[in-house]
């Protein structure tokens, strides 16, 4: 059963960047941050408060922003520039794709209230295009870590990573199950649970609905291994397929469309590799609304249930 | 080069020449020989408006950044010099790739910030074109580079007053481009783009009032293909190469032409 995974308190993602932020700030001056004028819902008001000459406020001006940040890693500083995911990716992709992924500029681009658990602002924040996007573009590396204990030694990760990175995460208190202090690997895979029936592959805040997906189906008597993709670009290949061979079926989890998801990603692999039966978790081209984070989780077919639904159609599908 | 390459953009290379060969041949704190990419202890050149590769290059190539043969490469396939700058094949004197236009200021205040950081006291230079600053990111770093006093910033407009559609009073006024500047707290010079003398002279006033706090504006009045007489002052060679015959008279009409292209 799956009880080493005990949710320690609910916590928010965009905290645990906040405090991985701060502690790499305080490794390594080189660090700085840019923001447009979101530093609270960022969490980086702490490394502003510490780091007043390193904090670069950017105001409503994200293509600037993105451009600043370029030109400060060009000249040898690691920007981290922060907004909401629909802003640093939609709005701004032409800045990206040339001044940082073309220009394989030392950027990471830091996107908060990434995916429908933005929740009450509703669609025009609440982006679900931006891994598709993102993972588009040559050189850039994505990740999309699943909770606070994560994301924070996600973002310490990156501080030492060379290259352009866009780091995803969210808004929403969700569970904090991951151990503190883990080593984040960036492009390795993190197998949670081992099984054999059929794999749950889930990133971001939908490790989680997987996590409890799986003690569902054990309880009926499935077996389902679950591995964390908390690296979308690069794809840990062999872990997804060697748990596909083992399985036989798969089930991809994350809050995004189909369209540009790691679904697709993992689709295309095993269309490639290892043809098995594969079932997407993800939003069928649609916009969300506003409502609550689990409500929308539910309605958009994105949950726990919805996890098992689809992991018990793959099987099916053998 | 651009007759070689069949493609390209003469009409802003020739009118930016002058204030560019000033720039780097007399003004630039540089050494092309041990060039960097992260512009350390030394003054940076960011060009914004990609399409002016090849003055740009041909610059690059004679202050000693590659060779002068490498020019005969431009927009051939596998080259350095690609149509519009990249560093993907680590061409020395280029930062960032540029092309898409609008975004060389941005980065520009990118890299003043880390001088002053640093205490570095060097100067940050941007090329950009006058039709370039219809882009709203331009007004964005324009905005940025006043409100943080990015002083050592000191920006070229290429005012050519043409774009490729047409004259840019009828593609799209900029209006009165030197209040707009003022209006935004920049430090603005009208300049004629085309007389060295004044040319350098704008580029030391802008550098002795480092410490007013305001970033630089250099409005540099030039004619689009100039000294060109079928170029001249025309839209029409925004982004069209010269045939054989065309580069023949063209070269014939320019003072110097260094015979090698």
């Amino acid at each position: 059963m799956n009880e080493k995974y005990i949710n320690t308190g609910n916590k928010d993602t965009r905290s645990g960047f906040g405090a991985g932020l701060l502690e790499a700030g305080r490794k390594n001056p080189d660090i700085v941050a840019l923001c447009a004028d979101l530093t609270g819902s960022l969490k980086m008001d702490a490394f502003a408060a510490e780091f007043p000459d390193r904090f670069i406020q950017c105001g409503i001006a994200e293509a600037n922003m993105i451009g600043t940040a370029a030109g400060l890693a060009v000249s040898g500083k690691v920007p981290f520039a922060g907004s909401f995911a629909e802003f640093v990716t939609g709005r701004v992709y032409d800045q990206v794709r040339q001044v940082v992924a073309y220009s394989h500029t030392n950027v990471k681009i830091c996107a908060s209230h990434a995916g429908i658990t933005l929740g009450e602002d509703g669609a025009t924040h609440q982006t679900m295009e931006d891994i598709g996007l993102m993972r588009m573009l040559p050189n850039l590396t994505v990740i999309n870590p699943c909770d606070y204990n994560q994301t924070m030694a996600a973002t310490l990760a990156i501080a030492e990573y060379e290259g352009p990175v866009y780091l995803r995460f969210g808004r929403p208190s969700v569970a904090n199950f991951t151990p503190a202090g883990q080593k984040f690997e960036i492009g390795k895979a993190i197998t949670l649970i081992e099984g054999t029936d059929v794999t749950i592959f889930a990133t971001g805040h939908l490790v989680w609905e997987a996590i409890v997906a799986a003690e569902i189906l054990e309880k009926e008597g499935i077996s389902a291994e679950l591995i964390n993709i908390h690296t979308i670009k690069p794809l840990d290949e062999k872990a997804v397929l060697e748990s596909a061979a083992k399985t036989g079926a798969v089930v991809t989890a994350e809050e995004h469309l189909v369209a540009g998801g790691m679904g697709e990603l993992i689709a295309g692999l095993l269309t490639r590799e290892l043809p098995k039966p594969v079932e997407f978790v993800a939003v069928d081209d649609l916009f969300g609304q506003s409502g609550e984070p689990s409500e929308l989780l539910k309605v958009y077919g994105l949950d726990a249930e919805n996890i098992v639904k689809a992991a018990k159609k793959a099987i099916g599908r053998k | 080069m651009v007759n070689m390459a069949g493609s390209g953009h003469p009409g802003g290379s020739l009118s930016s020449t002058d204030l560019l060969t000033v720039l780097f041949f007399d003004q630039l704190n540089h050494s092309p020989k041990s060039w960097r990419r992260d512009g350390k202890g030394k003054d940076m050149f960011f060009l914004s408006a990609g399409h002016l590769s090849p003055v740009f290059y041909s610059v690059l190539a004679r202050s000693g950044y590659f060779p002068v043969s490498e020019l005969a490469t431009f927009r051939k396939l596998g080259s350095r010099l690609q149509g519009h700058p990249s560093i993907e094949r680590g061409l020395p004197g280029v930062h960032v790739a540029s092309g898409s236009l609008g975004q060389g200021l941005s980065v520009a205040c990118g890299a003043a910030i880390t001088k002053m950081l640093n205490g570095e006291k060097n100067f940050i230079y941007v090329l950009m074109g006058d039709g370039e600053s219809e882009e709203g990111q331009v007004w964005e770093a324009a905005m940025f580079a006043a409100h943080h006093k990015l002083d050592r910033i000191i920006a070229v407009t290429d005012w050519n007053g043409q774009q490729i559609d047409g004259p840019v009073s009828k593609i799209m006024n900029l209006g009165n481009l030197e209040a707009k500047w003022n209006a935004f707290g920049w430090e603005t010079s009208v300049v004629d783009g085309h007389n060295l003398e004044a040319i350098a002279e704008a580029y030391q006033k802008a550098k002795a009032n480092t410490g007013n706090g305001k970033p630089k504006m250099l409005l540099m009045k030039t004619e689009m293909g100039q000294d060109v007489d079928f170029m001249q002052g025309t839209h029409q060679w925004h982004g069209k190469a010269p045939n054989k015959e065309q580069t023949e008279a063209a070269l014939k009409q320019l003072k110097e032409t260094l015979g090698d292209f």
